[in-house]
C-alpha cells in the first residue's frame, strides 16, 4: 500500500455508514451549490478553478510532522477565506473527487466520508472561527495570517475528530490493543502538528494574496465599508 | 508592485483594470501550483500520513508498509477503484524515472483540477453583473 494522503481507504467504514455519508455529502454539497451561485460571479469563478487547482498541488507536498509520521494541507480554511466558505467547501470537494477517481487517492465508496470530513467539516469550522477572528483582530496582513494559521489548526483538528467519529461509527475492524479515545488522542495529536504547517502555508498563501490582489480575498470583502468611507472623504 | 509593504490595512478594492490583471493574477497562480506539484513534489515526505500512521495502530508492518498482523483500523482497507488508473498513486505507469513521473502526474492533476473547478465553476457562476459594468 503505497502512503497516500489523508483520505479514507475503501473498506475502512462500513457500507451504511460510508452511504450515510455519502448522502450528506451530496445535500450538503447541493446546498452549497445553490448558496455558492450567489458568490460565483466572473470574478470569482476562475479564482476558485485557481483554488483547487492550488490546493491539489499543495496536497502533494507531504511534511514530516514526527519521525516516520508526515502531513499536508487540506485547505479547508485557505479556500473559506480567499473564495467564502460555500465555494471553498466545492473547491476542496472537486480536489477530493480528482483525487479518487484519478489518483486512486482515498476510496470512492468512502468519498462521501472524506468529502463530509475535509471539505465540509474543515471549511465550516475555519469559516465560523474566520468570521470571528476577523471581527476581533486587526485588519492588517498580520491579523489576517493569524486569522488564517488560527482557523487552519483547528480545521485541521476538527477533520480528524469527524474521522474518528466515523470510525466510532462504523469502523470495520474491532480494535484489540487501542480504544477509540486513544485513537482520537493520536489523531488529535498528530493533526495538530499537521494544522500548524497547514497553517503557515496558508497564511503565507493568503497574506500574499492580500498584498497582491485584496479585491480577490472573499474574507475581505466584508471589511469594504469602512474602505468607501475613507473614499469619500469622510473619516481618515 | 503597488502592494503595502508595512503592515498597513487591507483593502478590498482594485484600482484599476481588474479584468485583465485577473487574468493575469490566474495564470500566476497557475504557473506556481505547476511548479509545485511539478518539481517540489519529488521533495515531499514518503512517510505515512496521520491517518495513515494511525491507521496501522496495532498492527505489524513490513518494509512495504503491507499489514502483516495485528488489529488496526486499517486492516480491512482495499484498494481504490482507481487502482489502474494511469495516474494512480501520483505517478505515471510506465514511466520509469519516478521524479519524471511524479512532476508529470502533478502537471497533469493540477491541470484538470483547474479545467473541472474552473469549467463547474464558470458555468455554476451566476449571471447577473453590477449595474454599472460595461461588458
Amino acid at each position: 500500500m503505497e502512503a497516500v494522503a489523508l483520505h479514507i481507504s475503501n473498506g475502512v467504514l462500513n457500507g451504511p455508514v460510508s452511504a450515510i455519508y455519502g448522502v450528506i455529502a451530496l445535500v450538503a454539497l447541493a446546498y452549497c451549490i445553490s448558496r455558492g451561485r450567489r458568490d460565483l460571479d466572473d470574478r470569482l469563478a476562475p479564482m476558485a478553478g485557481l483554488v483547487a487547482a492550488f490546493i491539489f498541488a499543495v496536497q502533494m507536498l507531504n511534511f514530516p510532522v514526527l519521525p516516520g509520521v508526515s502531513g499536508h494541507l487540506l485547505g479547508g480554511a485557505m479556500a473559506a477565506l480567499l473564495v467564502g466558505p460555500w465555494v471553498g467547501a466545492l473547491c476542496v470537494s472537486v480536489v477530493l473527487i480528482v483525487q479518487a477517481l484519478v489518483f486512486a487517492d482515498g476510496g470512492v465508496t468512502a468519498l462521501g466520508a472524506n468529502v463530509t470530513n475535509m471539505a465540509l467539516v474543515g471549511t465550516a469550522v475555519a469559516y465560523l472561527l474566520i468570521a470571528l477572528l476577523l471581527r476581533v483582530l486587526p485588519r492588517t496582513p498580520t491579523g489576517l495570517g493569524i486569522t488564517a494559521f488560527v482557523a487552519s489548526v483547528v480545521a485541521v483538528v476538527a477533520a480528524s475528530q469527524s474521522f474518528v467519529l466515523q470510525y466510532a461509527l462504523g469502523g470495520t475492524t474491532d480494535l484489540e490493543h487501542y480504544s477509540l479515545g486513544a485513537i482520537a488522542g493520536t489523531m488529535a495529536g498528530t493533526h495538530i502538528l499537521i494544522g500548524i504547517g497547514e497553517g503557515l502555508i496558508a497564511a503565507v498563501t493568503v497574506v500574499t494574496v492580500a498584498r497582491t490582489r485584496p479585491d480577490l480575498v472573499y474574507a475581505l470583502r466584508g471589511l469594504r465599508q469602512p474602505q468607501q468611507v475613507t473614499a469619500e472623504g469622510v473619516a481618515a | 508592485m503597488n502592494a503595502p509593504h508595512e503592515n498597513a490595512p487591507l483593502r478590498s478594492t482594485s484600482p484599476r483594470g481588474p479584468r485583465r490583471r485577473t487574468t493575469w493574477f490566474i495564470l500566476g497562480g497557475l504557473l506556481i501550483a505547476l511548479l509545485l506539484a511539478g518539481v517540489v513534489s519529488n521533495f515531499a515526505s514518503g512517510s505515512p500520513d496521520g491517518l495513515d500512521s494511525a491507521s496501522t495502530k496495532g498492527c505489524t508492518v513490513d518494509d512495504n508498509g503491507e499489514i502483516t498482523g495485528g488489529s488496526c483500523m486499517g486492516q480491512n482497507a482495499k484498494d481504490s477503484e482507481a487502482a489502474d488508473s494511469p495516474f494512480a498513486d501520483y505517478g505515471i505507469s510506465g514511466i520509469g524515472n519516478s521524479y519524471l513521473s511524479t512532476g508529470l502526474a502533478g502537471v497533469a492533476g493540477v491541470l484538470l483540477t483547474f479545467a473541472v473547478g474552473g469549467g463547474l465553476f464558470w458555468l455554476a457562476r451566476s449571471r447577473r453583473q453590477p449595474a454599472e459594468k460595461v461588458e
